[in-house]
């Protein structure tokens, strides 16, 4: 299929499926300080433990705050997580990996080998090692998911610039003598674009998933802040008694989680069509 | 062959090396001071400053560096400074009980993930292969500590079927020991099926079209001897080698679990390391899982190699 008939044929029900989803809870995210039916972080000793409810919809929490208000600002912080974090992660992931293509020899073979490094240990526990150093905070575990995956991203933008490379534009403007940092960010990246943000969109899960792991193991959001794996890390003693506080930012991630994977998924297939076809085949 | 497997180990412990290397930049780093943590909050300055000297921490880094490297191969791991013991049995004993959960959780997951793989890629396009794609697009979905949840909330809350957490040694019995163990595999199992199965899926899937399995039709050949005997033996190329890598993926994986059901492994290990700021510890944990990530990494290369005769006779003949 030409690009240009692509453009027009209607969007796959994933594509679909994922815009709807994604598109929902961010407006529910932008929208969380007007629409929360109430305060997030008022302490109510008289509305402890509650279950779901016509006043309280999803129940209230050990504090008495409501816990569904608790999960639109949330939503938020998971958003911001996701996006900061992959933000970072290309940011410096994709000129190292322009670089490492386009150079190659002992800067691939530096950068690629120092990539190795960072891959070879488990993502959780690079964050949880980079975390250790400095007391905890938000931003700081965005940052670091944002450093945990920067080989993986500078590894595809190497690949697609190797790919690149030999094109007879790039010969071109090489002839044209134009400087390495021209090509790079003015005739390679623009190029590149296409399959770094499917995979950028696939990595805002990833980082939603570990940074809410890392605060759920108490190395980011802290208290009394309604990020979704703070939530559920402080609702695990309570699970006997008020399960819901645990389960409704936890179906929340999913379902984020769950939107974003299938719009990333939607998107590679319409822009890799070779793909699609296996796919279907 | 040997040579290859000679230079990925060179080169594994090459990555090692630098991985000791940042693991010991970032934990020098740590806001502790060893020579407080031994003597106390309240030690006067000179004794601080006598048992810096003492330790060497007064040195350059490179010094204390290659110090600690030296003393790690000659196989002593340092004093854990939370439980004054060596950390070389803590680390060994914590590294077996991770073993015996993820090993249990792996079988299980290249078990049942090929299973729902191929049982969806015969049912192409059926109902059942939309029930096992939903069902593998879950376990991606949801994260670990989620599932654990809800692990725990149906089977040790509701059902009451299961300790919420804990660790029983073998010795206490075999059911006393195997029941804690249930809620943890369940949780990893169901995290980490579904790369294997939606992988399974569409190699079968793409095997099941090639003309040579159209051929073991035609000769009339029973569709179970097709399935198992032809298509699924290359469908399977690709499977093995994302189970070796999940494997590795597994060592993460039991961070979060080993935290959240209180099982006494590596993961928890390091986490407890770093919340108690005990350095040592967290040293050789970390270095631990990067040695069994890294091989995880090569037995899944060797094995698409040795499983691949295309690629196994390439080499040799080169």
């Amino acid at each position: 299929m030409p690009p240009e008939a692509a453009a027009r044929a209607p969007l796959s029900p994933q594509l679909q499926a994922g815009l709807i989803i994604v598109g929902v809870i961010v407006l529910l995210g932008i929208l969380a300080p007007w629409i929360a039916p109430h305060p997030w972080d008022t302490i109510s000793m008289r509305t402890r433990f509650l279950p779901p409810n016509a006043t309280y919809w999803l129940g209230t929490d050990e504090y008495g705050r409501d816990v569904l208000s608790r999960l639109l600002i949330g939503t938020r912080l998971s958003l911001a997580m996701g996006l900061g974090a992959t933000a970072i992660s290309l940011a410096i992931g994709v000129p190292i990996g322009l670089a490492a293509g386009y150079f190659r020899g002992w800067v691939d073979e530096a950068l690629m080998r120092a990539a190795d490094v960072l891959m070879a240990v488990p993502p959780i526990m690079l964050g949880l090692l980079f975390l250790a150093v400095t007391p905890p905070a938000l931003w700081k575990t965005a940052l670091a998911v944002g450093l945990v995956y920067i080989p993986q991203i500078a590894r595809l933008a190497r690949s697609v610039t190797l790919s690149l490379a030999n094109e007879e534009f790039i010969q071109a403007a090489r002839a044209r003598a134009e400087g390495a940092s021209y090509i790079l960010f003015r005739e390679i990246l623009p190029n590149a674009w296409p399959p770094l943000i499917v995979e950028a969109s696939l990595r805002v899960s990833y980082a939603i998933l570990l940074g809410s792991a890392l605060s759920f193991l108490g190395l980011g959001a802290q208290p009394p802040s309604s990020d979704w794996g703070l939530m559920i890390a402080e609702a695990r003693s309570f699970l006997d008694r008020a399960p819901w506080i645990a389960l409704a930012p936890g179906f929340a991630m999913c379902l984020l989680v769950i939107g974003i994977n299938l719009l990333g998924d939607g998107a590679r297939e319409r822009l890799d069509p070779r793909l699609k076809s296996r796919i279907a085949a | 062959m040997a040579a290859y497997i000679a230079r990925r180990l060179v080169l594994i412990a090459l990555v090692l090396v630098a991985v000791s290397i940042l693991v010991f930049a970032i934990t020098t780093l740590l806001p502790a001071n060893v020579a407080y943590l031994i003597l106390g909050p309240f030690a006067p300055p000179d004794q601080v400053q006598a048992l810096e000297h003492k330790l060497g921490l007064t040195d350059p880094v490179w010094q204390q560096y290659l110090r600690w490297a030296g003393a790690f191969l000659r196989g002593d791991l340092g004093e854990s400074t939370l439980m004054n013991r060596p950390v070389a049995p803590l680390v060994m004993e914590a590294l077996g009980h991770s073993l015996v959960l993820a090993g249990t959780a792996f079988a299980l997951i290249a078990v049942i993930g090929i299973a729902l793989g191929v049982i969806a890629a015969l049912r192409h396009g059926r109902p059942l292969d939309h029930t096992v794609s939903i069902a593998t697009y879950l376990g991606i979905a949801v994260p670990e500590f989620f599932w654990a949840i809800v692990v725990i909330v149906v089977f040790a809350v509701w059902l009451g079927w299961l300790p919420a957490s804990g660790y029983e040694p073998f010795s206490a019995g075999f059911s006393a020991w195997a029941k804690p163990l249930i809620a943890p595999t369940l949780t990893l199992v169901f995290g980490h099926l579904a790369h294997v199965s939606r992988l399974t899926r569409s190699s079968m899937i793409e095997v099941m079209q090639s003309p040579y399995v159209m051929a073991a039709r035609a000769k009339g050949l029973p569709e179970r001897v097709v399935v198992l005997h032809h298509a699924l033996r290359n469908a399977l190329l690709p499977a093995i080698t994302v189970l070796a890598l999940d494997f590795g993926r597994l060592m993460g994986g039991i961070v979060v679990v080993e935290t959240i059901f209180a099982y006494p492994g590596l993961g928890r290990l390091v986490v407890f390391s770093i919340q108690n700021r005990d350095i040592p510890t967290l040293q050789a944990a970390i270095l631990l899982v990067a040695a069994i990530y890294a091989c995880a990494n090569l037995v899944a290369d060797l094995l698409y190699a040795f499983l691949n005769p295309k690629i196994r006779f390439g080499r040799d003949a080169a």
